[in-house]
């Protein structure tokens, strides 16, 4: 039988169809995420009121705030399954680099969250009547979603490890995550009040920083956070 | 049980000792601001436990390298000692910081970039302790410990840079100041007593530092001898 | 096969493994047996690369642990007391996820091979959650040997099977994963330990305290020589 140990892209690939493909037969963790989303939404809109006023000015915090939760929802669910049932292990024991482990779960992370924003911008759009389907916030949602998954992955990697692994990977998670998250809600923020481009390019720039950076340090680290 | 060393001795005096001039000259030496008045005397003990938080803050991300890379357990107790004392020094400047702004700027707390980088960064201590203390194994806690403290140090730069880009009206003491914020400019009286509450400070998180040092020691030692009387 | 030269592990302060000297010939069958907290578990996951060596030299299949990783992994094969399956996966797929991870080529062929050598070529398009307890174990076996190791651990493999599970269980082990091949198995069951094992080697407060082929064992049991092991 022939064989040799695969490449990193090819390794990554086969962990993120995996996860795909698990994900689409069982929707658990995307429908989780997805219901979790129109509550926190609705919970806002009672919570503040959103009246046409108001919402110009908030509807970016409030977008990423429901991405947000429903993201560490998604990244300790899918590191739980790993985990659970010893799969990490056979993760661990392919002759893939560890990196693969990393971006594999990162990139399916980074899927499942874009999944859940493509359904709730629209819903959102037609709830509260404001076109969110333009490119440029397509992107600054892009950016941000891949600066979250990063840090989110190696984080929830973390925290199933330890004994508070429920409760621990929002506590670790957000403050690590703040630089993020601001800059979103600043370029989305910008970009719905009608700004033009070269007046958000500032947060946009700390976006790609913070994701570049971010996905390195991530890269560079993940060995100590699954090995022994 | 090993006794304290001399030097530690010699330093716990020099930390009362330029605790005491300190408080003397941010209290009685330095002019009384013009604008701000006596609270600005506040300012002195503020900057000083801010400069020793951030050290703190980064010699630990340091550590946390090299344990990462030595896999040296020493490392990790260092790593913790500076964590631990930074974070009460962060606390202080916080409550300081809110102390001078109430009369300053008339409210307890603004969401500027400097003070709400401080909050975070405080959060990231404590979720650091969350972290730490949900592992039992020592080793995986001194590598999640590292590495998180590594994120953290790099994590807070950004969000400074983010806060910044809304508004500030925190005063810029040192470096450039932005046209439109305030500058604070002090008199050689007032040099004296700030960079003496450097100083002082200084002396006072080495002292604290090795301390904690020396109980992370002992700590281990009882373990030690935990493990070999139940065998 | 393996050559382990006075391992140590610790944990923190604790020291679970203190000086440990083992050695297998290719083709051997050796039974790791223990008290719980022997460090039996910890010292599997060294031998699979799981889990780092506070000292001493590690080499399987002619390759150092922790330094050749890689080479070690790509040799061996693991079954434990978790199926390390993904049950919301069907068996054909679980499989072709760990093909794709081990770089086989010819993988439809070889998972119906495999799936044939553990009995499950008729359930391949089922769900693994749906499956019983054993033969998500005969599949972690199929999982284990897809990439035609040479070194096999198996941990505990009988967890939470009944009667009939582990007899099927043993006669997959004989046949699939044993032949050709060098095998470390820890277990508390004994008698199918007596069974399956060329040779006993009581690992007790961190060391191997002693060993035994089978053939040392014609006068007496294998429970007699535990025991009388674990006293001395």
């Amino acid at each position: 039988m022939k064989r040799s140990s695969p490449s990193l892209l090819k390794a990554t690939l086969a962990i993120v169809q995996k996860d795909l493909a698990a994900e689409f037969r069982s929707r658990e963790l995307i429908s989780a995420m997805l219901v979790f989303s129109l509550l926190v939404i609705l919970i806002f809109n009672f919570a503040l009121e959103l009246d046409i006023k108001v919402r110009q000015s908030v509807t970016a915090g409030v977008l990423w705030t429901t991405f947000a939760f429903a993201g560490t929802l998604g990244l300790n669910r899918s590191m739980s399954v790993e985990k659970d049932r010893g799969c990490i292990d056979g993760l661990l024991l392919a002759p893939v680099d560890r990196s693969a482990i990393y971006f594999g779960k990162a990139i399916s992370n980074l899927a499942f969250m874009l999944i859940v924003e493509a359904i709730v911008l629209p819903v959102y759009s037609m709830l509260y009547n404001v076109n969110l389907f333009r490119l440029d916030l397509l992107g600054v949602i892009l950016l941000g979603s891949i600066g979250y998954t990063a840090v989110g992955t190696l984080l929830s990697a973390m925290a199933v490890q330890t004994r508070t692994r429920d409760v621990l990977l929002p506590i670790l998670l957000f403050p690590i995550a703040v630089p993020v998250l601001l800059a979103s809600v600043k370029a989305s923020n910008g970009l719905l009040a009608g700004a033009e481009f070269a007046e958000v390019l500032t947060p946009l720039n700390i976006l790609i920083v913070y994701d570049i950076v971010f996905i390195a340090v991530a890269f560079m680290v993940f060995d100590f956070v699954v090995e022994e | 049980m090993q006794a304290k060393p001399t030097a530690l001795k010699v330093l716990d005096i020099a930390s009362i000792l330029v605790l005491a001039i300190s408080t003397y000259l941010a209290l009685f030496f330095a002019p009384t601001e013009l604008v701000m008045g006596a609270v600005q005397r506040v300012f002195y003990f503020h900057i000083g436990t801010a400069w020793v938080g951030l050290l703190g803050f980064i010699l630990a991300a340091g550590s946390g390298i090299i344990y990462l890379i030595t896999k040296d357990m020493k490392w990790d107790r260092f790593e913790v000692a500076a964590v631990e004392v930074s974070t009460v020094f962060f606390f202080l400047t916080i409550v300081l910081g809110s102390i001078w702004a109430r009369p300053a700027w008339n409210t307890w707390w603004t969401w500027d970039p400097r003070l709400t980088t401080a909050a975070i960064t405080e959060l990231i201590y404590i979720a650091y302790f969350m972290l730490r203390q949900g592992i039992d194994d020592p080793e995986r806690r001194a590598r999640f410990g590292a590495v998180y403290t590594l994120l953290g140090g790099v994590s807070a730069p950004v969000t400074f840079m983010v806060i910044r880009l809304f508004r500030s009206i925190h005063p810029v003491v040192i470096g450039a100041a932005n046209a439109n914020q305030e500058k604070m400019s002090m008199t050689p009286d007032m040099r004296v007593a700030f960079f003496f509450a450097l100083f002082a400070f200084t002396v006072i998180f080495i002292d604290l530092i090795w301390h904690r040092l020396r109980l992370g020691n002992m700590e281990e030692k009882v373990e030690q001898l935990k493990l070999k009387v139940s065998m | 096969m393996i050559e382990v030269k006075k391992l140590v592990k610790r944990f923190g302060l604790k020291v679970i493994l203190r000086g440990l000297d083992f050695h297998v010939e290719p083709g051997e069958f050796v039974a790791l047996l223990g008290p719980n907290g022997a460090g039996k578990t910890t010292f599997l996951r060294i031998l699979s690369s799981l889990s780092r060596p506070s000292m001493g030299e590690v080499q399987v299949a002619g390759y150092k642990l922790p330094h050749e990783a890689a080479q070690v992994r790509a040799r061996l094969g693991v079954v434990s007391h978790l199926p390390l399956l993904y049950p919301d996966l069907t068996a054909e797929e679980n499989l072709r996820f760990y093909a794709r991870m081990y770089g086989i080529e010819d993988q439809e062929q070889r998972l119906t091979e495999v799936l044939e050598m553990v009995g499950l070529e008729h359930r391949r398009k089922d769900l693994v959650g749906a499956f019983s307890r054993g033969m998500q174990q005969r599949l972690a076996i199929g999982r284990a040997v897809l990439h035609d190791p040479e070194v096999m651990l198996f941990d505990e493999p009988y967890t939470g099977l009944d009667q009939d599970a582990s007899e099927m269980l043993d006669e997959v082990l004989r046949s699939v994963a044993a032949k050709g091949r060098t095998v470390v198995m820890t277990s508390h069951d004994l008698a199918r330990a007596e069974d399956l094992a060329t040779r006993f080697d009581i690992l007790s407060r961190g060391v191997i305290a002693t060993s035994a082929t089978r053939d040392d064992l014609k006068t007496t049991n294998l429970l007699a020589f535990y025991k009388q092991s674990l006293e001395s």
